[in-house]
């Protein structure tokens, strides 16, 4: 199928009448998701929003229930986003974390029903990627500028229009309730071309970076690794697949909610016992963690690698720490780390 | 609709005891607020769950009343933060919130006809009061071998639980040792640090299991004592503890490697223990 750039706000429209539409807004020089009003105000096609799309699934703070204990009883309420939701215009590394997040929400034991919820009820529209960016790397870890993982609809761009491949049955069904027309032969062979010339140039070797983590916690090179770190929690913050939280009342006496909200591994109290004791004494510990989550432990537990390779962590570390550099310097260990 | 698992149970505090000398610990005992309450919190020795003080806040805490007992919860709980703190300042009759059961109990499938040793120091002794009890049952006790319990704390004041003690004490379904420290007036008792008693008793690692639970110093000099004893790591069971928050895989804190303590534990083997960093 096919939509031509000009149609977006149109199409958009007619899908603010059914859903809750959101799409990339600009805010000062950059873009964020928010949800629209009206279609001309999505800016479609921009480079990656500066936060990640987890946070319309995962809020950074949420109530998770409210509750006020008086000579009455208990009560408990949950609120439940269950809104019909269009995301538009995501792309699909941000798409592929939702994918990889799905393993922690909906984990071997339990369910968050406030995410989930959220994910059944929004369809996901994504768009291609033909120029990426000079700090994606998304090929380096199994995803690529038209990876499909977490989406319903991918929009490839192909000049003066957006050719519009078909993921899912829900991505399906939204296609055929906007009414779009059919693509042409030659629009497919554009689009496939378009696919053709996009190059991630960056690459990070990744061969043998697991078997080297699977051995390796105790190596002296985390000494050095972390040395530039701030430990300020950032990247986790700007993390697409980064999901810690932590949960807080906001009560006075005994009415009141309970809220979560986003925490980070790279923070001391993360850990902190009551007793005074710190697993993770130091940012060393905690920058190892880090690391350690999103390439061997997310790849023993889920089989897949916690990063999409979104390099939001590197354009906004404030001291220049390079996942990249990180991730060569470990499989190559001996690597110096100031190259 | 699935079930939320954020969504704590009211339950009404009936007692907040004062367990030890230095009343820095309190047992409360929290009673279910009808059965199908009770119903919906189906829980094993070695399990635990996450308090809360409306207001507060909740904390995660081992449960040591066992399903054998029903009708009620037990908790003992040091004061140490706001959530502990308010616990005990609160009135009998008060509503508490508990989320749970959360976490996997200690193998008492894998102890069937097995001898069952049970080795706790200090206030960790909490989930091995569960075990026990639960393992004493007159309906369960045909089903394991000898029990013994070995356990110890800094001065008599400081022993958990100190009626059920001296019951235990005269029952020939458990053996029952316990230690202080140091010379304790009026006590009468072993006086001596736990990897020696441990030692002194030389419990037989033959068909038995050993479970410890204690401050960490005491698990370092103990584990060489059960090793020297014939107990394996396959046999060596221990609960961890490392700081939570959602009790359920997803908020990050609680992990030992790959592995979450709330989750996939609180209850690992030496064996499974030795595979993970040690970040606990």
């Amino acid at each position: 199928m096919i939509v031509s750039k000009k149609d977006i706000p149109n199409l958009l429209d007619k899908m603010i009448a059914e859903y809750e539409v959101i799409a990339p807004v600009k805010k000062d020089n950059f873009t964020v998701f928010k949800p629209v009003a009206s279609g001309t105000d999505a800016v479609v096609g921009e480079g990656n929003t500066k936060l990640p799309a987890k946070e319309l699934f995962f809020p950074q703070s949420e109530k998770l229930f409210s509750y006020s204990v008086t000579e009455e009883g208990t009560k408990l309420e949950a609120p439940m986003d269950d809104k019909k939701k269009v995301l538009f215009g995501v792309r699909p590394c941000d798409a592929r974390s939702l994918k990889l997040l799905d393993n922690v929400f909906d984990n071997d034991k339990f369910q968050d029903p406030y995410y989930l919820t959220r994910r059944e009820n929004t369809v996901m529209v994504g768009i291609g990627c033909n120029s990426p960016a000079s700090t994606c790397f998304c090929t380096s870890v199994n995803s690529g500028p038209f990876d499909t993982s977490g989406l319903d609809l991918l929009l490839v761009d192909t000049g003066d229009a957006y050719v519009v491949e078909l993921i899912t049955e829900k991505g399906k069904a939204l296609a055929d309730q906007a009414g779009l027309t059919a693509a042409s032969d030659a629009d497919k062979t554009a689009a496939a071309a378009a696919k053709e010339a996009a190059v991630v140039t960056c690459q990070v070797n990744t061969d043998g970076l697991k078997a080297k983590l699977d051995v390796n916690f105790y190596d002296p090179i985390w000494e050095r690794i972390h040395e530039k770190c701030l430990g300020c929690g950032a990247c986790t913050y700007l993390c697409p697949t980064c999901h810690c939280f932590d949960i807080v009342d906001d009560a006075v006496d005994c009415t009141g909610c309970r809220v979560r909200n986003w925490d980070s591994c790279a923070f001391p109290l993360f850990t902190l016992h009551g007793s005074g004791h710190n697993p993770r004494t130091s940012n060393k510990e905690r920058y190892r963690n880090r690391i350690m989550h999103k390439f061997k432990y997310f790849v023993d537990n889920f089989n897949e690698i916690g990063c999409v390779g979104c390099g939001r962590c590197i354009k906004n570390c404030p001291v220049n720490m390079d996942i990249r550099v990180v991730l060569e310097n470990i499989r190559g260990s001996e690597a110096r780390l100031d190259s | 609709m699935m079930k939320n698992p954020y969504l704590p149970l009211p339950m009404k505090l009936v007692k907040n005891f004062t367990e030890t000398e230095d009343k820095l610990i309190h047992t409360f005992t929290l009673q279910f607020l009808s059965e199908e309450d009770e119903k919906s919190f189906p829980y094993m020795p070695g399990q635990f769950a996450e308090l809360c003080v409306f207001g507060k806040g909740e904390a995660p805490f081992g449960i040591a009343s066992s399903p054998t007992e029903p009708g009620f919860l037990k908790f003992s709980v040091a004061k140490v933060g706001t959530v502990s703190t308010a616990l005990h300042m609160m009135e009998e009759g008060s509503i508490v919130g508990v989320r749970g059961p959360l976490g996997n109990y200690y193998p008492v499938d894998q102890f069937k006809g097995k001898n069952v040793v049970i080795i706790g120091g200090g206030f960790a002794f909490t989930t091995l009061r569960s075990l026990a009890t639960y393992m004493m049952h007159p309906d369960r006790r045909g089903d394991f071998g000898k029990i013994t319990v070995i356990y110890g704390a800094r001065n008599p004041g400081l022993l958990l639980y100190k009626d059920e003690l001296a019951a235990w004490e005269a029952s020939p379904d458990i053996d029952l040792i316990t230690t202080v420290d140091r010379e304790a007036e009026g006590w009468n008792g072993r006086v001596g640090f736990i990897p020696a008693v441990t030692g002194e008793v030389a419990p037989s690692a033959e068909n038995a299991h050993a479970i410890i639970c204690g401050p960490p110093v005491m698990i370092k000099f103990t584990m060489p004592v059960l090793e020297k004893l014939g107990f394996t790591p396959e046999t060596t069971i221990m609960s961890l503890e490392n700081r939570m928050k959602c009790g359920i895989g997803m908020c990050g804190r609680c992990n030992v490697g790959g592995k979450y303590v709330c989750k996939d534990g609180p209850i690992f083997t030496r064996a499974q223990l030795n595979e993970l960093p040690n970040e606990y």
